[in-house]
């Protein structure tokens, strides 16, 4: 996030997209309603009616994947209207004119077309951000998991750059990760082409620092990305796969595929704390333990370092996955990999790293401390870009709309879409365990228009088939108006009717995120078989 | 007489990233609750932060490593199963090169946790290729 979680309290206009926000980020939700409460405008785009949804002052639903287009559209009648942020597009930005140029392209009549948003609505909404005098937006992977995932994500920068929310406190663009310690995963390095902090891979003085400290020999290409990954086993490049802590057989799009894929390599070692479906598929399983057994640091999404304090001795022979590693590293014949506490660890990752170079365990002993955080007098940085960009001035980016890789047809009439629950959790490894989460919500279902159901002769809790050019599942439905006509949502958590068997593999290019959020499918009625 | 403590740290549930306190009741947890001056938290979890202690003593929780023989688990040592990754994987990158290696990170792990892997991959094997699953 740009901004922190208790700012966004004071904001005035907070626009909400891609983001279940009362059911994945429940805090967050909280202070949204808190700023709503105060006075604040709270417009919800969203192809579902999300619970959030029901606050908003302003609710529409986009069709599915034309992000760019209504975007575009509102940046269009900003412009048009002369209510963009005339000083902070002069003093910190620069590219308006190209931008201006493809806008052109969104009137409101066209936008209304490919969105289904009208022309009145998409006015309303740009006038009460525009006018705004902080405006935040909240994403999440609503606007991610698409083929043009970073183009949505460039088209909201562009949006508050405009109108000059963004650098100021409650004021920014703000994606909100899915799980607790993505921010962290990312920051310290578990990304193909960055070492911790964002320091690229390719850069020779930031590997040969690497090299110094780790005392190895460190390889310039950037690395492939989890999408390749597969790819590369399917052809027979990639031969060992060591998975610590995921459960790609349920989070991956195209189950089938990857269980195929995994199946093929000569080893495959998991560590997690319960047999996963993915962990039974390995060679060798290793078993870690929970965050209640171990030190050590998560970042949350406000890239805030707090501490996770060890409750209790790990459960049987379990180890903290770090422990397991080390053994694994030092038994290869490598001797950088003895700590005497994870303190150490930390500190080694802090030296190495410029925007967390601040940061110690005593320091946040009581309270986290969000990064940037360069030095020990550093208290941190609640909201980024508040004089300038990290690369000086920030550049608007023409982005024009293109259509999602797959599109209903005759033969695939419904869009599908994607998303998480409040009771469950990504693959749900734990909350699937917890009496009081399952009791909840105990098997997945397809949320589908009581509409559509009629016309199909489908009933409330009937079990469908769902097929897609992929594959097919089995599963009850649950008729609702949170969907409009012509789409079906299924929660994603559930691995005996697992929507990922459905959705689509296509990437967005740079990203490479896979369009979870929309792909084709049919319904069909399950014939009851002759006795 | 029983011990009662409670120990200060972070849900696992999502990145809202809030305070809580264990309740240990004899070495074993018994409950959450939240932390009352936590700048997020402010006192209120939400129903899976309340409930975030009880996946940890489940059934399933794996307790001993496991080597797949004739495509059955049967448990194993931590010597011998070390043994067995480490020698698979130096014959993997001695064979195939380290390219012919990759790893998922993990978004529920800890960043000491994140750090040590993503060194593991590079020093050690020698390949960029560590990616997790958050972009899914
Ligand atoms: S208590 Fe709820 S909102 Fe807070 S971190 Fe845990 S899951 Fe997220």
């Amino acid at each position: 996030m740009t901004n922190s979680i208790p700012e966004l309290e004071e904001s005035d206009c907070i626009l909400v997209t891609g983001s279940n926000t009362t059911e994945a980020h429940p805090l967050v939700a909280s202070r949204i309603l808190r700023a709503k409460q105060k006075g604040a405008t709270l417009i919800v785009i969203d192809p579902r009616r999300t619970q959030i949804a029901r606050y908003a002052d302003i609710f529409v639903r986009q069709k599915l994947g034309t992000d760019v287009a209504w975007i575009n559209g509102l940046m269009h009648i900003i412009l048009k209207e002369g209510w963009e942020n005339k000083e902070f597009i002069s003093k910190r930005t620069e590219g308006i004119e190209e931008l201006k140029k493809e806008l052109e392209n969104y009137p409101p009549e066209k936008v209304e077309e490919i969105t289904g948003i009208s022309r009145a609505d998409l006015r309303r909404i740009a006038e009460a951000y525009a006018k705004a005098k902080n405006a935040s937006i909240i994403y999440a992977m609503g606007i991610t998991q698409h083929i043009t995932g970073t183009d949505n994500v460039i088209s909201l920068a562009n949006l508050a750059m405009l109108t000059g929310n963004i650098g100021k406190a409650s004021s920014g663009v703000n994606p909100l990760r899915g799980q607790n310690n993505v921010q962290g995963a990312c920051d310290m390095g578990g990304l193909p082409d960055v070492y911790p902090g964002y320091q690229s891979v390719t850069n020779e003085t930031i590997a040969k620092k690497f090299e110094e400290s780790w005392n190895a020999k460190l390889s310039r290409k950037p690395g492939l990305t989890i999408m390749e990954m597969f790819q590369s086993i399917e052809e027979g490049k990639v031969k060992a796969m060591y998975i610590m802590g995921e459960n790609p057989m349920v989070s991956d799009p195209d189950l089938k595929h990857v269980e195929h894929t995994l199946k093929k390599l000569e080893l495959l070692v998991v560590q997690d704390i319960f047999l996963t479906e993915t962990a039974k598929l390995a060679h060798i399983v290793l078993p870690g333990v929970s965050f209640a057994e171990k030190e050590g640091t998560f970042t949350s999404t406000d890239r805030r370092v707090q501490r996770v304090r060890k409750a209790i001795e790990p459960l049987g022979e379990a180890k903290a996955d770090h422990e397991i590693i080390c053994k694994i590293a030092k038994r290869m014949g490598n001797d950088s990999f003895n700590y005497d506490s994870e303190e150490k660890i930390f500190e080694e990752m802090t030296r190495l790293t410029p925007i967390y170079h601040g940061i110690t365990y005593e320091r946040i002993e009581k309270d986290g401390i969000q990064w940037p955080c360069t030095n020990s007098e550093d208290p941190g940085t609640p909201f980024l870009h508040k004089d300038q960009f990290s690369k000086g001035k920030g550049t608007f980016f023409p982005i024009p709309y293109r259509e999602p890789a797959e599109i209903v047809d005759e033969e695939f009439p419904f869009w599908l879409t994607t998303g998480r629950i409040g009771f469950q959790y990504h693959s749900r490894t734990m909350s699937g365990v917890s009496p009081s989460l399952q009791k909840e919500a105990k098997e997945g279902y397809v949320e589908m228009n009581p509409f559509d159901a009629i016309q199909l002769g489908i009933e409330e809790g009937e079990k469908v088939k769902v097929i897609s050019r992929r594959g097919t599942i089995e599963i009850k439905t649950k008729l609702s108006f949170n969907v409009g006509r012509n789409m079906v949502f299924i929660p994603f958590h559930y691995f005996e009717s697992a929507a990922n068997v459905l959705t689509n593999t296509a990437v967005d290019p740079i990203s490479k995120i896979p369009e979870f959020k929309v792909c084709a499918v049919r319904l069909e009625k399950i014939e009851e078989e002759n006795p | 007489m029983l011990s009662y403590e409670t120990i200060l740290t972070t849900c696992t549930y999502c990145g809202c990233g809030c305070g809580i306190l264990l309740e240990v009741l004899d070495g074993r947890i018994i409950g959450t609750l939240p932390q009352k001056d936590h700048t997020i938290t402010q006192g209120g979890l939400c129903i899976k932060g309340w409930n975030v202690h009880q996946f940890i003593y489940d059934q399933g929780r794996l307790k001993r490593p496991l080597v797949k023989r004739d495509g059955k688990f049967t448990e194993t040592t931590w010597e011998e199963a070390i043994e067995e990754v480490a020698t698979k994987l130096n014959r993997i990158k001695e064979e195939y090169g380290p390219d012919s290696i990759c790893g998922l990170t993990s978004a529920r792990c800890t960043n000491e946790e994140n750090y040590i892997f993503q060194k593991w991959m590079r020093a050690v094997i020698g390949t960029n290729n560590v990616d997790h699953c958050a972009r899914l």
